[in-house]
């Protein structure tokens, strides 16, 4: 049992990680099966390794132990030190859980890349990636870091363009590429501001530094931070890779991408504001919570308008996102304003709301890839009556729905509750400016989840109800028996953290208040104790006694009025369509069941409509031979933001380009008149 | 009011009972989502039944004797399974693949969506008043509050009449009694029900319409609720209950009859106004 | 936002002076036209209705069998009825309508129209079927579930009335569906069709002592 709770253990699952990539590539040069051997080893090495990492994680959170060890220096800059608290414990289980659960689903879909597409590349990518996810939540160093998150993005970036030979995908690769590394400029940047402050590039150097910093350091480090993880994490206006990385990438690694990258993000945002440098001002709260309002209504805005089911996702994370920054907020101000109990509970939802969101989207985006490689389109217009076809996934999906749209007793209400009971903490503050930021907040989460429910109605029953509307999709077929089984775990897991979610919230409370707790010697953290607590909460938030009296009521109804009914007969007819032949053309479309929330909204969303008309008679133009109208949703981010920006940068750089005359002559005087002016410095 | 005998108060039952005695057509294109909606929207009509004060705001707790909250009263969660029966309500809609069933879906969540705001934002506002989340602890604490401290209450109540009206598919924005697919919301989703699935339906919109009244009447106007298992106190509450859901009900009525039904694009208008009310009666009650 | 806004206003809006009448906010006025006019207009209205004693008294022919008594003890109080026209005139359509009306108040025998043949008991199908309805009167009758009644109404469903033996037409409604009931007349009056329709149910015990709303 000990050596779970280890340095043996982490290293054992980065070797296994090693094994399998390298592995991977080996077999694929080594069969000339397709890669179907190199995929198998590479996802059941990645399998194995996140099985492993769940129960260190879990000893490491229920033993109160942390693990903390260092492997040497590298050129006296990087230095590998490694360091599992139960922030870090509790992250490292999210990435086990949703990775074990792809790797799995992954060996049956492998089989959609043989004979397209290197399968052992495929592997190589997949473990790097897992690993240096897992590397992240654990490193302990700015410079070591820094390095496993160049390693995420590489890995991920590869991971988008898998499939090249379909030219957006490059497109939203290059995209993804540009805004993680605009990122990764700002988290640098951080870094080396908190290495001026205080010295060190240590992790633990910066924890121990409390009050080292200027009030301005430490506002530019925040604001750095926040530009910079915030763009991994897909915060509004810095999320426009998102619906395009993630869709672009297999399935399976956009469960990963969604589901657990950006939570890094939200990782390192805990660590900076609370763990490196806590007693941030309360307008850095106020700040988060405007973010995330803004993020979640705009998110689920956009996923309604969306008719392409993996973007439809990919905007919901956008809208999660914002729902965890709005607890993480929260938990700024009240820690600001002393209310250190309110605090720890709203970081409790805001975790809460991490592991709830890695659970259903990864389970969203596993339907939705049987979906999409059965069918071969992501066009949701195209889907319908996939029901009959594929009846496991569908129901998983469903599952998966209503979790994410925050019904009892599922585990998406069950954060969106204590996030509702956090933001209602603040309502009662004495300032109008904080009362006013936690009514919009409330405003905009309790619009959200009625958005959300109107949004995966739309998803499910296009994609799943009623009759086909194209030929294709009605040859879909079911996935395999891993398919069914990565997405029943994921399913199960959804009711299980919901109808326990008081033992849950009690151990996120445990995880929060462990980051103050650590005994800086033994590294041993009073986790156990914040479980018994959860009695306190079994009478406020009975999600257990819901559920059990919905089955028991559904069951008894059922059967009472079955059986008084038991003499009637059902026949089997035709839809009722006012008595005219039904065909796949009377069915409601993706894109018309959302035009009247797009229409309502058209002050925020600014749809456009074009149509282009042919006439048979053109100087007549009276009937139509052929018409085709594209309804749009205006894109003001690249329009206001990222379009002049990039006018700029080019205007700059092409202005610039004039110090490269092509003249040596030129090119020596600049050495020169730089070298009088590093003399009369250095002399000064 | 319409100037006609019409039909009979037990109406609604005798149409339940002839319906229970009907056989069902089911559309081929239907799948199980649409035969299990029926059963589930009903038993959860029944569940957030059972965690609504209606007359009395204990139970007998058979187990210890005593007397005890019910367990379901928190607001968000009644809210949200609301939602549910209506997201299941949509599904059925769509599962029967014709045009009209998935228009009403799309509307009645468009609807649904924007009247949640209203909805949550009075019970909030009724929560913050009474320093709880548990509807049982809100009509507790509410009747002892002082009378001038009911104005923003009002406010409130205003907005969740507005919610109610949105969320039971009466006049002004939906018509229950209407033929025109077009103008259906509620009515084109359960066009393809029948026997007993549709029997079923009925008498979910019929629960949810009372729980809805029951909320209104008892949070916002709590006088009268009885606070013990006492027979007299009971009684006395069930004749409060019955005058007070009187004239909410004839309210409802009225509206039905003088008005005509809002075109479906004023309709936001008039629920965001319900949300601005909500935050109004919210900030009042923070405020002092 | 302005919508919002405007809204709000416009519920709490004055009202400008206007022929010499002082300002009224409009709560005022709707307080005076809800609360005092309209129940003086409830209390002092006379009750209009056809009384169901004299509908009893008609003698109408209704053609058909007997109703088996299982079913009307279905019916007896709520009966659905789902009208089709199937390429009428639209006379028996304006009468049928009428049914519905103050006078008539079909409705106080729990007879209601609805829209969809799922949830109806009764077809009531008008005009000789032109052969491009007679595809959607089939699937009308195979949408409503058993126990159902139909009823051709009009001298045009029964045999075709004035249009027989054209070209576009079935001749009948018995030839497309089978028919239980057929009230003859081009059209029938309301009073025939209310008073058949009881007969079919034979609801003898009055029902004069209702509660109005």
């Amino acid at each position: 049992m000990d050596f779970f709770n280890s340095p043996t253990s982490i290293l054992s699952i980065i070797a296994l990680f090693f094994i399998g990539g390298v592995g991977s590539v080996f077999l694929s040069r080594i069969y000339a099966d397709n890669g179907k051997a190199a995929g198998t080893f590479a996802h059941l090495a990645a399998l194995l390794a996140s099985l492993l990492g769940l129960i260190t994680a879990a000893s490491v959170l229920f033993n109160g132990q942390g693990i903390f060890f260092t492997l040497g220096t590298l050129f006296s800059a990087v230095s590998f030190d490694f360091r599992v608290d139960g922030l870090s414990a509790f992250f490292l289980g999210i990435v086990s859980i949703i990775a074990a659960a792809t790797s799995l689903y992954g060996l049956s879909y492998q089989k959609h890349f043989y004979g397209k597409y290197n399968v052992g590349i495929f592997g190589f990518f997949y473990n790097a990636l897992i690993a240096s996810l897992m590397l992240v939540m654990i490193a302990n160093q700015a410079l070591f870091f820094l390095l496993v998150w160049e390693c995420m993005s590489l890995a991920s970036y590869f991971l988008v363009v898998y499939e090249f030979r379909n030219a957006e995908n490059i497109k939203a690769g290059f995209l993804y590429f540009l805004m993680a590394h605009f990122g990764t400029i700002f988290i640098m940047f951080a870094f080396f501001l908190a290495y001026k402050a205080t010295g060190s590039l240590d992790f633990d150097a910066w924890r121990n530094s409390v009050g080292a910093l200027s009030p301005l350091m430490r506002g530019l480090i925040f604001g750095s931070v926040l530009i910079g993880f915030g763009t991994k994490s897909g915060i509004i206006p810095l999320h426009i890779w998102l619906p395009e990385a993630h869709p672009a990438a297999p399935s399976h690694v956009s469960a990963l991408l969604s589901g657990v990258m950006i939570k890094t993000g939200i990782f390192m945002f805990v660590r900076f504001f609370f763990d490196f440098f806590p007693g941030a001002p309360m307008e850095w709260g106020l700040i988060f919570l405007v973010l995330g309002a803004i993020s979640t209504l705009l998110g689920v805005l956009y996923a309604l308008s969306e008719h392409d089911l993996k973007r439809l996702l990919a905007y919901h994370s956008v809208e999660n996102i914002g729902i965890i920054l709005l607890g993480f907020g929260a938990g700024l101000v009240f820690f600001s304003l002393g209310l250190e109990t309110f605090a720890l509970f709203a970081l409790a939802a805001a975790l809460y709301h991490t592991l709830n969101h890695a659970i259903f989207k990864a389970l969203l985006f596993l339907g939705a890839g049987v979906v999409v490689s059965e069918t071969g389109t992501r066009h949701m217009e195209d889907y319908g009556g996939l029901i009959r076809l594929m009846p496991y996934t569908a129901f998983f999906f469903l599952i998966g729905s209503l979790a994410i749209s925050a019904f009892p007793p599922f585990n998406g209400f069950a954060s969106e509750w204590l996030t509702f009971q956090a933001l209602f903490v603040g309502i009662s503050s004495t300032s109008s400016l904080v009362k006013g930021v936690f009514i919009f907040s409330i405003a905009s989460l309790v619009f959200t989840g009625g958005l959300a429910a109107a949004c995966f109605v739309k998803a499910f029953g296009t994609t799943f109800l009623a009759r086909s509307r194209s030929e294709k999709v009605s040859k879909a077929h079911e996935g395999g028996w891993p398919m069914k089984v990565s997405m029943g775990m994921l399913a199960l897991l959804t009711v299980v953290l919901g109808v326990f979610s008081t033992t849950v919230i009690a151990a996120l409370v445990g995880v929060v208040a462990s980051m103050g707790l650590i005994d800086p010697l033994t590294y041993r953290f009073p986790f156990a104790e914040f479980i018994s607590a959860r009695d306190q909460f079994a009478n406020v938030l009975p999600l257990h006694a819901v559920a059990m009296i919905l089955l028991v009521i559904f069951l008894v109804t059922a059967s009472v009025i079955m059986w008084a009914t038991r003499k009637r007969k059902i026949v089997i007819g035709k839809t009722w369509d006012c008595g005219m032949p039904l065909n796949s053309r009377g069915e409601i479309t993706a894109s018309s069941f959302s035009r009247s929330l797009i229409t309502i909204f058209r002050g925020l969303l600014r749809p456009t409509k074009q149509t282009s008309t042919e006439y048979h008679d053109e100087n007549m133009r009276y009937f139509i031979k052929f018409q085709e109208i594209r309804t749009e949703i205006g894109d003001p981010y690249r329009q206001a933001l990222y379009g002049p920006a990039h006018r700029v940068l080019t205007f700059v750089a092409s202005w610039a380009r004039r110090i490269q005359s092509g003249n040596v002559n030129l090119y020596l005087s600049y050495i020169f008149i730089t070298l009088i002016a590093l003399l009369w410095w250095a002399a000064r | 009011m319409q100037n006609r005998v019409g039909a009979g108060i037990f109406q609604p039952y005798r149409n339940l009972w002839k319906l229970f005695q009907k056989d069902e057509v089911i559309s081929e294109d239907a799948s199980w989502i649409f035969r299990f909606s029926p059963y589930l929207i009903f038993a959860l009509t029944l569940v957030i039944g059972s965690g609504v004060p209606f007359i009395s705001l204990h139970a007998p707790d058979l187990l210890n004797g005593g007397i005890s909250f019910m367990p379901l009263g928190d607001f968000i969660t009644l809210i949200y399974l609301f939602a549910l029966a209506t997201f299941f309500l949509a599904l059925s809609g769509m599962d029967i693949g014709s045009g009209f069933g998935g228009f009403g879906s799309s509307r009645e969540m468009t609807m649904a969506a924007l009247a949640e705001g209203g909805l949550f934002f009075s019970l909030l506002a009724a929560s913050v008043a009474a320093q709880t989340g548990n509807v049982f602890g809100m009509v507790e604490n509410l009747q002892t509050l002082p009378l001038q401290s009911f104005s923003p209450l009002i406010i409130a109540f205003l907005a969740f009449f507005v919610a109610l009206l949105a969320e039971n598919s009466r006049f002004p924005v939906d018509n229950p009694a209407t033929h025109l697919e077009l103008t259906m919301i509620h009515e084109a989703m359960i066009l393809e029900h029948s026997g007993k699935r549709l029997a079923l339906m009925e008498w979910a919109a019929a629960n949810k319409l009372f729980i809805f009244i029951a909320l209104g009447v008892n949070i916002f106007f709590p006088w009268g609720v009885a606070l013990s298992l006492d027979p007299g106190a009971l009684f006395a509450s069930l004749v409060f209950f019955a005058v007070k859901g009187g004239v909410l009900l004839l309210a409802i009525a009225l509206i039905e009859s003088l008005m005509a039904k809002f075109r479906i694009f004023r309709v936001p208008d008039l629920l965001f106004t319900s949300f601005v009310l909500g935050v109004i009666a919210l900030t009042l009650i923070i405020t002092f | 936002m302005l919508q919002m806004e405007a809204s709000l206003l416009f519920i709490f809006r004055p009202r400008r002076i206007r022929h010499g009448r002082t300002h009224k906010w409009p709560l005022l006025t709707f307080l005076e036209t809800v609360m005092y006019r309209m129940i003086r207009k409830i209390a002092s209205i006379p009750k209009l209705v056809i009384p169901t004693s004299e509908l009893l008294e008609m003698d109408v022919e209704v053609l058909g069998e007997k109703l088996e008594t299982s079913i009307q003890k279905i019916f007896k109080g709520s009966l659905a009825i789902r009208e089709v026209a199937a390429g009428s005139s639209n006379a028996e359509e304006q009468e049928l309508t009428a049914l519905t009306n103050a006078y008539y108040d079909v409705e106080r025998f729990g007879i209601q129209f609805v829209a969809s043949p799922r949830h109806a008991d009764m077809l009531m199908v008008t005009g000789p079927v032109s052969r491009n309805m007679a595809e959607g009167l089939r699937r009308t009758f195979e949408a409503t579930p058993a126990p159902k009644i139909v009823v051709a109404v009009g001298d045009g469903a029964i045999d075709g009335g004035v249009y027989r033996d054209s070209y576009a037409i079935h001749n009948s409604v018995e030839d497309v569906i089978p028919v239980d009931f057929k009230i003859p007349g081009d059209p029938p009056s309301p009073k025939v069709v209310l008073a058949a329709l009881l007969q079919i149910f034979q609801e003898v015990e009055s029902k004069e002592a209702d509660s109005h709303e």
